[in-house]
């Protein structure tokens, strides 16, 4: 049994409470509703569980990854899981008792910092959902600081962020629009000019988007903010070890999915939202904060803040009814970031773009399959091919390759269009085998 | 005090190396697309990293090495082969879009513990996309207004919720874009039949009830309740976030109720992470659930797939599927532990909050003076405890070395002291708390000021946390 009472314990404990059985103690329940019967599987023991998740996990095929599309395969330090696997860590509660929970919240606060930094943004919150449920949130919370209901978003936007957005905006009187894309696979920044108005509350960049292009960001941003509209930035954290940061070019709000930094794919989840903004919006920003306070001995110390924004405190008046978040997976992205540091980050993030650029270079030279679109790129890039994507993803599946996204899927213009990724995981060899795999098409 | 690592900071230092590249990102992309300044990151060793790391771990209490009586919680014991499981390198390496035939064990894994999820509750139907439990509560009351949208019923805008609700229930329904109404509890603590009547409408679209509720009784009206709102034409929400009082024990479904949630890092073990990441799965009657969020996993012809049509589905809550790897632990508890043993479990847990409650007794008394569930909630008098207020006990707990209760909460009952021991802890450990809570009882008699100025034994004393917020420092 999973629980430590003896006989003896049991019997002594009914005696303090003055009952006989725990039966007693369950007469609120309606008899009739009581002890129903359950159709679950026999226990397993821990041996026979490990090898049976084991027996579970070899029916996954492992696929040399060439998938990006929002998730992203990259190599993560052995220091970073062995340190958030810490029980003082792992089995802690958010941190209410701040005077017992000093190691979260300095973890929390190094990872705000951090967070700042790479994105050269005023202040982060510790951390959302997921990218796409943080971006929902930057462009609520640009709704409440302009006032207006307007949104326009890039067309370019990852499809699930899309889908979030409509969910998380649907009750709440917002429209949504999508800017033009031309034929380089970017946005077109005239056509952004003419889409704006005083009604616009804000614009969602993806940077990159989601074919991989990487947009003139600085223009769009001058276009929003002519009209007062304000910039919601979409990016990958770790492309910021090389490109330029969103608080660079202007963004108001940044969402971003901080997967990539120290975190497994698993999946898809969990996911590690992220969200900045500028100082001026620190109150509108949902979600917990942890901040610097003092100690009765003057001392610095560590703990949630600005809580009056929060749901505990205002029910049904906050600004959003987060509460958990995905502070593990923080933990895990600070731990990574301190690792690197500011050189290691740029390395890894230059790996990615020469990787990639490696790979369309011989993709160029596969007779019919083109690479690129004519934009630049960081990791990931579309391909043309001859035949629809579909084809050559499950034919290089067999040859033990995940070729890619299938475009096909989100537009049928793009049948044979595949999104590529390439990280620093893939060696110059899979490459090589990834295009000889192709020759074959 | 622990220095930040920024502070540890020496430029140069570095922790991890990767590969030489030929060439420098100029030499691929456009000059104005690239970052100008290095962001302010520290630069630090392995070592120095593992060093300041594991020593702010250890500035932590954790249920690993605390008693954790934290109410609503659900601290309970998270096995350690989970651990290892749920990030087995086929597990953690699965990307979400990859062909499906190439993760077909993640999908029977979460096609299982959908099914059983769906046997525990009597419920039809979950979703593993919610990534916490407020998440599960807002994909919850998304899913009652499609399915008013599908009715025609539109026009009901309101969601009654009860004055004992957690701060979320009311920000949840503010977040689907419905008007809250708040009703009174009656004086034995549970929903006032007659509030809830009164409140009662043509526009009402769900009611929200946790069950068993945060003063940790069960409604004992629950089959009438669910009758009322049903006969208003509302759905019935069981906020399941207080589950471990229940499992093995009773189904939802027969109580009434249309659409739940369930916390993964509650009842079914998964560690909590210091906030996270949770996993708030949602389930849903026959009627209710086509407007559950998509993809939901299907078995066809004995393959586990996600592309079945879902054409009422109110659309995606997060990307991709969920958290996945916390519901991989979520697996490994159901299938570990058999329903008999779940029904112990509840069974435990409610002992020894009862158990708890009764030997406090005349020192520190329940709010509600009967049997509760799984939770007991006390309330502090300070006019006669030498005005000495709950958050004090709380804080002189921590001298010995428990972590401290929830408190304040629920707001109904003034002072409160909110205890949940789960049924992991023994009953020697709770004779240890009692015993420290007697000890504290009878400081509040002789020496107060222990209590005022508690913690003593920390690495900081009390903490005025009213000095953060008044020019935040939020970041170095």
């Amino acid at each position: 049994m999973f629980t430590p009472h003896t006989k003896q314990d049991e019997k002594e404990m009914l005696n303090a409470v003055g009952v006989s059985s725990i039966k007693e103690l369950l007469a609120n329940i309606p008899a009739e509703l009581l002890y129903p019967k359950y159709n679950l599987p026999a226990a397993l023991t821990e041996q026979n569980l490990t090898a049976h998740l084991h027996a579970l996990a070899a029916k996954n095929k492992p696929l040399k990854n060439f998938i990006g599309a929002g998730v992203y395969e990259h190599f993560i330090p052995a220091a970073v899981p062995a340190l958030s696997g810490r029980g003082e860590f792992l089995t802690a509660y958010t941190p209410y008792q701040a005077e017992a929970s000093q190691g979260t919240l300095q973890t929390i606060y190094e990872f705000q910092s951090c967070m700042c930094a790479l994105l050269e943004m005023d202040v982060a919150t510790a951390s959302h959902y997921d990218g796409a449920t943080a971006m929902a949130e930057a462009v609520l919370a640009a709704v409440r600081v302009t006032g207006r209901s307007e949104v326009i978003i890039s067309t370019l936007l990852h499809p699930h962020y899309k889908e979030v957005l409509k969910t998380y905006t649907r009750h709440q009187g917002i429209s949504i629009q999508e800017a033009r894309v031309q034929v380089d696979g970017t946005l077109s920044v005239p056509a952004l000019q003419e889409q704006v108005s005083d009604k616009t509350a804000c614009f969602v960049l993806a940077q990159p988007n989601f074919l991989g292009n990487l947009e003139d960001a600085q223009q769009l941003s001058s276009v929003v903010h002519t009209v007062g509209a304000l910039l919601v930035a979409v990016v990958n954290p770790l492309s910021l070890g090389v490109l330029q940061a969103p608080g660079a070019y202007g963004a108001d709000f940044v969402a971003a999915e901080g997967q990539v930094l120290g975190n497994p794919m698993s999946f898809g989840g969990p996911g590690l939202g992220i969200l900045a903004a500028k100082k001026a919006y620190m109150r509108q920003l949902p979600g917990r904060m942890v901040g610097v306070a003092k100690d009765k001995n003057d001392e610095r110390a560590f703990v949630l803040t600005l809580q009056a924004r929060e749901q505990h405190i205002r029910r049904e008046k906050a600004a959003s009814n987060i509460c958990s978040n995905e502070a593990l997976c923080a933990l895990n992205a600070v731990i990574y970031l301190t690792l690197l540091g500011p050189q290691g980050l740029k390395e890894v993030a230059q790996l990615n773009v020469e990787r990639a650029h490696q790979l369309a270079d011989l993709i160029n030279g596969v007779e019919g399959f083109r690479a690129g679109t004519g934009a630049p790129f960081f990791n990931e890039f579309v391909v043309t091919c001859p035949v629809a994507a579909k084809q050559v993803i499950e034919r290089l599946e067999t040859q033990g390759i995940a070729a890619g996204y299938d475009l096909g899927t989100i537009c049928p213009q793009l049948t044979n269009c595949l999104l590529v990724c390439v990280t620093e995981m893939r060696t110059e060899e899979d490459l090589q085998a990834y295009a000889n795999a192709l020759k074959g098409i | 005090m622990e220095l930040l690592s920024i502070e540890k900071s020496k430029p140069g230092r570095r922790g991890v190396r990767f590969e030489k590249t030929h060439k420098q990102a100029v030499d691929y992309l456009p000059e104005n697309l690239l970052r100008t300044t290095a962001p302010r990151l520290p630069e630090m060793s392995e070592f120095d990293t593992v060093r300041h790391f594991t020593r702010l771990s250890q500035l932590n209490y954790s249920l690993d090495g605390q008693f954790y009586p934290l109410g609503s919680c659900t601290m309970k014991y998270n096995p350690k082969a989970y651990d290892k499981l749920s990030v087995l390198e086929p597990f953690a390496n699965a990307h979400p879009f990859a062909p499906e035939n190439a993760v077909q064990g993640t999908l029977q894994i979460m096609y299982e513990l959908q099914e059983m999820l769906k046997e525990i509750t009597g419920l039809s139907a979950f979703t593993l996309q919610p990534a916490a439990g407020a998440h599960g509560e807002l994909t919850g009351i998304l899913t009652v207004r499609a399915y008013h949208d599908a009715h025609g019923s539109s026009s009901r805008t309101e969601v009654i919720v009860p004055d004992t609700a957690h701060g979320t229930n009311p920000a949840t329904a503010n977040m689907a874009g419905y008007a809250v109404v708040n009703i009174k509890s009656s004086a034995d603590g549970c929903v006032d039949k007659k509030a809830l009547q009164a409140a009662l409408s043509d526009k009402t679209a769900a009611v929200m009830l946790t069950v068993p509720n945060t003063v940790g009784l069960f409604e004992k009206d629950i089959r009438e309740i669910s009758d009322m709102v049903h006969k208003a034409g509302a759905l019935l929400y069981m906020d399941g976030a207080n589950f471990n009082a229940l499992i093995g024990l009773a189904k939802p479904a027969d109580f009434g109720v249309d659409v739940m949630h369930l916390n993964l890092h509650k009842t079914f073990a998964a560690p909590h992470g210091g906030g996270g990441p949770g996993s708030g799965p949602v389930g849903a009657a026959e009627h209710v659930a086509p407007f559950l969020p998509k993809p939901i996993v299907e078995k066809k012809d004995g393959v586990y797939t996600l592309t079945g049509e879902m054409p009422q589905s109110l659309g995606k809550m997060k990307a991709f599927y969920g958290n996945i790897a916390v519901v991989l632990r979520g697996y490994c508890y159901l299938r570990q532990f058999d329903a008999d043993t779940l029904k112990d479990i509840a069974e435990k847990a409610i002992l020894n909050a009862n158990y708890v409650r009764a030997k406090l007794k005349g020192k520190f008394d329940a709010f509600f003076d009967v049997n509760c569930m799984h939770e007991c909630v006390l309330s502090i008098d300070p006019s006669t405890m030498n005005g000495v207020h709950t958050a004090d006990v709380a804080k002189r707990l921590l001298d010995y070395g428990f972590y401290a209760p929830t408190i304040y909460f629920p707001l109904i009952v003034p002072e409160a002291m909110m205890i949940e021991p789960t049924e992991t802890e023994s009953k020697d450990m709770l004779d240890a708390f009692v015993e420290a809570l007697e000890e504290i009882y009878n400081e509040i008699q002789i020496t107060p000021q222990l209590l005022h100025e508690a913690p003593r034994t920390r690495v900081v004393g009390r903490i005025d946390e009213v000095s953060a917020a008044r020019q935040p420092n939020l970041r170095w």
